[in-house]
């Protein structure tokens, strides 16, 4: 260890983990996150924007505008329209995570573009807090959770 | 992805703007799971209900279908899932009149693309089964897993965006479950009781999606050794694929791939589960959820002619209090029209609707227009939908289900 840092430096990010699989641009937002699973049809009530499936983890909560991580996506082949569909309207997620994916929400993520990550050497559902600001780079396949501080200013920064 | 000559004139843009999107579409998807290159693919097999669709997809769907410049057809056959409605019924199910010209745009830009309308999930039952080995494009669940475990055929999920995109091109990226590592077991299960009824398979398959728990896994049955026949494998596998997401189940014996356990890697599996009658009896107990009913659906997936045939036995001389409504596909339709099931059923007080699904109709809207709320169905894999649209939902056999629409009760 380095002796003499008296102050963390800014925008340093808290973690960061490295998925096998992903797609789509960079997105900041509020991490929503659950040990359950995913399927647009069978969880949703998406006009509302919220879970309703009431055996959900998340029944109740909105995930408008979320970074939502999950273990898996469970099957529903609509999926890969009701992505596309949920976005045109606003109402939708920002970006999608998961310890591992079914082709269709990869295939929907695409339709929609919609960033994606997926495989993990951790279980991604333990190791990103419910509430923390997260970065999620498409491109690279990275996942970060910010600091607090920083990312409460990162929106004002755009 | 590697690409051929072909593959990359369609990404130029050589045959048009409409392969070229779906091509874009299938290399995204492609680089996102590792594919190496394409596969050809036989048939096309697209979910496309405008539930699902909206308006964007729709309005999506019209984009393609008027492009004036290349080619914008199929190119291999390309049929289409249930519809979110049966016009001729709509007016039964208070469907609102949105909802249908919605549907006829969609259905006018699927003929336009060369699609045809098949309507039908139970495509493997009607249509075309595939045989082992066939590469395929195919959405809905209940068809990818039938035809990958009880055909061998080869498939992914394919959502409705790429199976459209598969019947533009031809071809799919070679990923999953067109690879044979990917259709090893992963997980051995010995099953301790033989479901008797359509239900109890449905809840079989409910029981081993959930120990299963994800897409990537290959369960191994052994212990069931009689063929249960097509009906019973067909609400086995799309229960199975609803609850756990699964895409391809082996039966020690039965199925094509896994004549012995060493065939798909079984051998080095110990059981990790057991499931008996208890367990199957507690899936069904969680659906056991009020003493009376307002609806009573056979539906998800469509009813065969055999199991009209049953249900047309069974509302013989019935008079119903309550709403039966029993799905099917257009070609048994047509069937169970010649052979007198659908005046039977009607007749008694049921609907017998066809070309569409009961959850793909706009299930949570239908229930709010009908004051429907606690429904009584045969099938596991509806029960385990219609959770999330608010309905109270009840697993019987078909015996129970139609009883329960002549007394309005359960027993």
């Amino acid at each position: 260890m380095t002796q003499g840092i008296a102050k963390v430096p800014e925008r340093v990010p808290s973690r960061v983990f490295q998925a096998r699989q992903a797609m789509g641009k960079t997105v900041i937002g509020e991490a929503l996150v659950a040990q359950d699973n995913f399927s647009a049809r069978y969880d949703l009530d998406r006009i509302a924007g919220i879970f309703s499936r009431p055996t959900h983890q998340l029944v109740g909560q909105s995930y408008v505008g979320k970074i939502l991580i999950f273990d898996t996506a469970k099957g529903g082949v609509a999926s890969a329209w009701m992505l596309h569909e949920m976005v045109s309207r606003g109402v939708a997620p920002v970006a999608l995570v998961f310890n591992s994916v079914n082709p269709i929400l990869v295939q929907g993520a695409s339709f929609a573009d919609l960033t994606m990550l997926a495989g993990f050497d951790e279980d991604i559902t333990l190791s990103v807090p419910s509430g923390s600001m997260v970065e999620i780079d498409g491109r690279r396949g990275v996942l970060r959770i910010l600091d607090r501080d920083c990312a409460d200013r990162e929106p004002k920064e755009r | 992805m590697k690409l051929n000559a072909e593959e990359k004139a369609m990404l130029a843009g050589e045959f048009g703007p409409v392969p070229q999107i779906a091509i874009r579409h299938q290399i995204t998807v492609g680089d996102f799971f590792g594919a190496q290159d394409f596969v050809p693919v036989s048939q096309a097999h697209v979910m496309a209900d405008t539930e699902s669709l909206g308006e964007a997809g729709v309005r999506w769907l019209e984009t393609l279908a008027s492009e004036k410049v290349g080619r914008n057809r199929v190119c291999i056959p390309t049929i289409t899932d249930p519809r979110g409605t049966d016009f001729t019924k709509a007016s039964a199910l208070r469907q609102a009149p949105w909802m249908l010209s919605l549907e006829r745009r969609a259905i006018d830009s699927f003929v336009k693309l060369g699609v045809s309308m098949t309507n039908t999930c139970i495509n493997y039952q009607t249509i075309q089964a595939p045989v082992r080995g066939e590469h395929l494009a195919f959405g809905d669940t209940g068809v990818v897993i039938y035809s990958n475990s009880v055909c061998g055929a080869k498939s992914n999920f394919e959502g409705g965006p790429s199976a459209i995109a598969a019947g533009l091109t031809g071809r799919t990226p070679r990923y999953g479950f067109h690879l044979d590592q990917y259709r090893r077991a992963t997980l051995r299960i010995r099953v301790e009781w033989t479901p008797v009824t359509l239900n109890d398979w449905g809840a079989l398959g409910a029981v081993v999606g959930k120990l299963a728990g994800n897409y990537w896994s290959v369960p191994i049955l052994e212990g069931l050794t009689e063929a249960p026949g097509s009906d019973a494998l067909k609400h086995f596998g799309a229960s199975m694929a609803s609850f756990g997401s699964i895409a391809l189940f082996h039966i020690l014996g039965l199925t094509p791939e896994a004549r012995q356990l060493s065939d798909v890697g079984g051998d080095r599996l110990t059981v990790a589960h057991r499931i008996g009658e208890a367990e199957i009896r507690a899936l069904q107990a969680n659906y056991e959820n009020n003493d009376e009913i307002d609806v009573v659906v056979f539906s998800a997936p469509q009813l065969s002619l055999y199991e009209m045939r049953e249900l047309a036995g069974l509302c013989e001389g019935r008079r119903f209090n309550k709403p039966l409504l029993a799905v099917t596909s257009p070609q048994v339709k047509t069937d169970a029209d010649r052979f007198g099931f659908t005046e039977t059923i009607e007749t008694a007080g049921g609907h017998v609707m066809s070309g569409m699904c009961f959850y793909q109709s706009y299930a949570r809207e239908i229930a709010e227009a009908n004051g429907w709320k606690r429904l009584a169905t045969n099938s596991a894999k509806l029960v385990n939908i219609l959770g999330g649209y608010g309905y109270s939902v009840n697993l019987a056999s078909m015996e129970r289900c139609v009883a329960a629409a002549e007394t309005g009760r359960l027993k």
